[in-house]
């Protein structure tokens, strides 16, 4: 049996061109374990939603195709659209509606028995910290409070695979944690698979069992969090002198021990090769006698992934404050 | 209830529930058509003195402006309504549901038409309230009823239509005002005969809403006039075919999913 065919993702050289427009996604390939949390990231552009939209049967292919969980996302829409829950870019809520209104028009639209409805609209309610602002209207709800109830929503029918769309983007620190909390838990309690994108390298980190990089619309690397940093294999330093003008000495220094990466104005930063330590490098600094005003190490990270293997760095967007509850 | 009849329900119920939660979306629908037949009426009483004037009250004349107005309403409502769900996605939330289709728009009508059907009753409790005459009895005001039911529904066809496929509320309302010119440059204020300039009664003769007019007016001056009322009964199921069809095959383009 495939790995799709219980609640997993196949994709095959998947491809959407637009009229006019460059080819919003090239033909990727990739691999959803069931009970997997994927992470798709990449920049705005990338392709990312384009995708989503293509696996959730709302876009047609112009090649390639995909299956999830088990079904033709070409030939089977209905029962691919049976199996997963989805949640996309923008909370798509009616203001005008309250929290139970979208519930009970989401049970409905589902199919959930008539007995069953108003149970399991108040559970999930409940389970997304929403059950006493069920009666207010939507419109006055916070970003963080929508995308909860748009994930609530997502849930009604216990779908197998669940499309996340950048879910957090755009929420403060604390509502993006609560989200974070709420998508482990389905994964590893539930074991609904989840293929989530995000723009935010953390939520990657923090939430991927693997991540997906797409760039331009296609992969440009791929493993769990850990190998791929692995990859890039060894830390940074970035040094700021005291005095600017020594920038270009403390960069001379810095060449010893690496080859040079991007850093920020002042600073000059090198990837460090293997054995070097930082000690090393600061008894060089000191003894080429540049004062130092900062010093830093840095392991890998995603962002680091990305740089190498895009040539630039992911800036994620800014966080919005939260509106008012 | 069947599956369709649920889901055409609970769409139908949302429409409703949106309209009642927005007074501004209720009581200009209502105040204002009643406002401009209170000045018609008071403004241009003297026209009933024209000879050949069909009746000597213009009340029992002006009575369907504010019905046919108020139909054009529920088309800036429910076109505004289904462009702001392209909009915001949450079409794409129901496409993902197994919902049939046709519930999508079907709950959208019922609710646009259950509206509309309120609020004729009202203009007609204001109308007998003033003093209107309704020649074909009981069974007229069923039948003017149901004219109204399939005018709404010929409009909000329409509605639908544009916000299908424009995906823009603002596109919506920019067409307003193009609909409010076919109610002017038809016969809703002077029986077309009475048209002195040439150009306006060819135009208001084209204009197939001034047979929606004429239909709904038949009922209430001369009783019962089969040619008006087939007239009337058929530009509105024409419009309504035209404005669902269209607004099935927009849906189709927006949803394309198998």
């Amino acid at each position: 049996m495939s790995l799709a065919a219980s609640a997993g993702i196949e994709v095959e050289g998947l491809v959407r061109e637009f009229k006019n427009g460059p080819r919003a996604v090239d033909g990727i390939h990739l691999r959803v374990a069931p009970g997997e949390i994927y992470g798709f990231l990449g920049p705005n552009g990338a392709g990312k939603s384009t995708t989503v939209l293509m696996l959730t049967t709302l876009l047609p292919p112009t090649d390639g195709t995909a299956r999830v969980a088990g079904h033709d996302i070409r030939r089977e829409g209905a029962a691919v659209r049976a199996a997963i829950g989805a949640a996309l870019q923008e909370a798509a809520l009616d203001p005008l509606l309250t929290g139970q209104d979208h519930m009970r028009l989401q049970t409905t639209l589902q199919g959930i028995p008539k007995g069953e409805r108003r149970a399991r609209g108040d559970e999930l309610l409940e389970r997304v910290g929403l059950m006493d602002a069920a009666d207010r209207k939507v419109g006055g709800y916070s970003g963080g409070m929508k995308r909860r109830l748009d994930l609530a929503l997502a849930l009604v029918h216990r779908p197998r695979v669940l499309f996340l769309d950048e879910p957090t983007t755009g929420l403060d620190p604390s509502s993006r944690a609560d989200l974070w909390d709420e998508v482990a838990r389905l994964a590893r309690e539930d074991g609904t698979t989840v293929f989530l994108t995000t723009q935010y390298l953390e939520e990657a980190d923090v939430l991927a069992d693997r991540v997906g990089i797409i760039d331009k619309g296609g992969i440009v690397a791929e493993g769990t969090p850990e190998a791929l940093k692995a990859e890039i294999g060894r830390p940074s330093v970035e040094a700021t002198p005291a005095d600017r003008a020594d920038r270009d000495a403390v960069a001379g220094v810095l060449s010893r021990f690496g080859s040079a990466v991007p850093a920020p104005p002042g600073a000059a930063a090198v990837r460090l090769e293997s054995g070097e330590n930082l000690a090393e490098v600061v008894r060089a600094l000191d003894a080429a006698d540049l004062a130092v005003a900062d010093l830093q190490l840095h392991q890998p990270s995603l962002d680091d992934v990305f740089l190498a293997k895009t040539g630039r760095k992911l800036d994620p967007p800014a966080s919005e404050e939260p509106a008012a509850v | 209830m069947n599956e369709l009849a649920l889901q055409t329900y609970e769409m139908a119920r949302r429409s409703v529930v949106k309209v009642l939660r927005q007074p501004a979306l209720v009581i200009p629908p209502i105040l204002f058509p009643l406002i401009m037949m209170g000045i018609n009426v008071s403004g241009l009483d003297a026209a009933t003195e024209i000879p050949g004037f069909p009746t000597d009250s213009y009340l029992d004349f002006a009575i369907a402006f504010p019905m046919i107005q108020g139909a054009l309403f529920a088309s800036i409502n429910a076109g505004s309504s289904v462009a702001r769900d392209v909009e915001t996605g949450f079409l794409n939330r129901l496409a993902l549901t197994p919902m049939q289709r046709a519930a999508m728009l079907l709950g959208l009508f019922t609710g646009e038409m259950l509206i509309a059907f309120v609020s004729t009753l009202i203009y007609l409790a204001v109308g007998f309230a003033a003093g209107l005459h309704f020649a074909s009895g009981f069974a007229g005001v069923l039948v003017l009823l149901a004219l109204s039911l399939l005018i709404a529904l010929a409009f909000a066809g329409l509605g639908a239509f544009i916000g299908l496929r424009t995906g823009s509320p603002e596109a919506v309302q920019g067409v307003f005002p193009l609909l409010f010119v076919f109610l002017f440059l038809s016969s809703g204020s002077l029986p077309r005969d009475l048209i002195e300039h040439d150009w306006f009664r060819i135009v208001a003769t084209w204009n197939p809403v001034s047979y929606l007019f004429e239909g709904l007016r038949s009922l209430i001056i001369f009783g019962w006039q089969a040619r008006e009322l087939a007239l009337g009964f058929g530009f509105a199921a024409a419009i309504a075919v035209l404005g669902v069809f269209g607004a099935t095959t927009a849906l189709r383009t927006r949803v394309a999913v198998r």
